[in-house]
């Protein structure tokens, strides 16, 4: 969560819950919430790393508050972050080292893995349905992601089927 | 294991084989599938390309014969039916999508999707209406006096959908609904099969399309003309606690 709180402080200096109110509106209900205790440590490790620099700032009838700021290397990390290509998926390798071991040692049968996981996987896209369903459907950020979830499922269930055809 | 064909079944094959003749070589494209449909029921046809699902579906809409087995729809025998009794059959109670669309070229989008309620027996009025409700689902309203030609081909499998839907058959058959469509037109297809299920019809579909596939309540996967795996799909295991974040993890 370090960068896109990076991102968040290019925009304006804040206070670590007006972050999490930032993060939960942008992303609706596609972005896991995160806690509070949580956004503290990562801005305590990105001041630290010279990232971000708090500055207190005093309330009436309160405790101060910590503002932090963007650093000129916090804004550095962030472009380096922004111009790079993100990390593409990777394979669900966990499957095909059962797939590809479980026959050799008499331990499953490789239809019945292929058959077993494709329940699964559309069991999967169930639930994606579903959530789809209860999202507001101006919730674009939402809707895409889920959108993308189903298109990785269907990405697993079609390279299931090449296993099926092209392991004995 | 035969079942014997049930009175209650919508569809019910027993040991039904086809086996093309290519050049004279024998090809086995279905090889025994056995296999019974309850009303109702939304049923999704997996399977790799020549796995024989295409052919399985459209022997159950008697658009090709089978080689030998039987098939019973509704509880009577259908597969010795002759192509005018199957016609009368589908245009009574089945509905059928193709993969290729079928539309009639000469006619206008609107009257292709109005004829087959009016071959059905509906009023002028009554296929009119059901028509304009069919195409404003699917976003074609726009699209009622164009000629298929004229039409891209996600828009001609919308087409073919609303066509097939047009007689409110008890049975709805489809042959990749949505392999030409894109993510969107794709979200309007599905959400009419959900509806037409919903509503009672039995729904079974061919598709490659997880989508189509993860609303389905039953899977079947055909490997080389055979029945592989038949089973419901229900939710999976992890069931989301209920919001998007709960399913696509995203982490920075």
């Amino acid at each position: 969560m370090r960068l896109p709180l990076l991102a968040l402080l290019a925009k304006e200096p804040a206070h670590g819950y007006e972050l999490k109110q930032s993060l939960e509106q942008i992303f609706g209900d596609a972005y896991p919430s995160p806690n509070i205790g949580q956004i503290y440590v990562t801005l305590g490790r990105l001041e630290k790393d010279g990232l971000v620099r708090a500055v207190d700032v005093e309330q009436s009838n309160r405790p101060n508050k910590k503002v932090y700021y963007l650093t000129a290397p916090g804004r550095e990390a962030l472009d380096t972050w922004a111009d790079e290509p993100a990390d593409g998926p990777r394979i669900r390798d966990e499957f095909f080292m059962k797939l590809v071991l479980a026959p050799m040692t008499g331990l499953a049968d490789r239809m019945v893995l292929i058959n077993r996981q494709r329940r699964h996987y559309l069991g999967l896209m169930r639930d994606l349905h579903d959530l789809a369903e209860r999202t507001a459907q101006d919730d674009r950020v939402a809707l895409l992601l889920i959108e993308g979830a189903m298109l990785h499922l269907q990405a697993d269930l079609d390279w299931l089927e090449r296993c099926q055809e092209e392991l004995p | 294991m035969t079942p014997p064909p049930v009175a209650g079944s919508v569809i019910s094959t027993v040991n039904l084989v086809k086996i093309y003749s290519n050049g004279g070589v024998p090809v086995p494209a279905v090889r025994g599938v056995d296999l019974r449909v309850e009303a109702g029921e939304f049923v999704a046809i997996m399977g790799p390309s020549g796995s024989g699902k295409s052919t399985l579906v459209h022997m159950l809409g008697g658009l090709d014969s089978r080689t030998s087995g039987e098939i019973w729809l509704d509880g009577r025998r259908a597969d010795t039916l002759g192509e005018s009794a199957w016609a009368l059959l589908r245009r009574r109670k089945i509905g059928f999508v193709f993969q290729f669309f079928n539309l009639v070229a000469t006619m206008t989008v609107a009257d292709n999707v109005e004829l087959p309620a009016l071959l059905a027996g509906a009023s002028a009025r009554e296929a009119r209406e059901r028509r304009e409700r069919l195409l404003a689902e699917l976003g074609l309203t726009g699209r009622a006096d164009a000629s298929p030609a004229q039409l891209a081909g996600g828009e001609q499998q919308r087409v073919a959908l609303a066509r097939a839907l047009a007689n409110r058959p008890s049975l709805l058959l489809a042959d990749e609904p949505t392999g030409n469509l894109d993510s969107r037109n794709t979200r309007d297809v599905l959400r009419l099969i959900g509806e037409v299920h919903r509503g009672g019809q039995t729904v079974v579909l061919v598709t490659h399309d997880a989508r189509v596939a993860g609303m389905a309540d039953r899977v079947i996967s055909l490997l080389d003309g055979q029945v592989v795996d038949d089973g419901t799909v229900g939710a999976a295991r992890r069931r989301p606690r209920g919001t998007a974040g709960d399913v696509v993890e995203l982490r920075g």
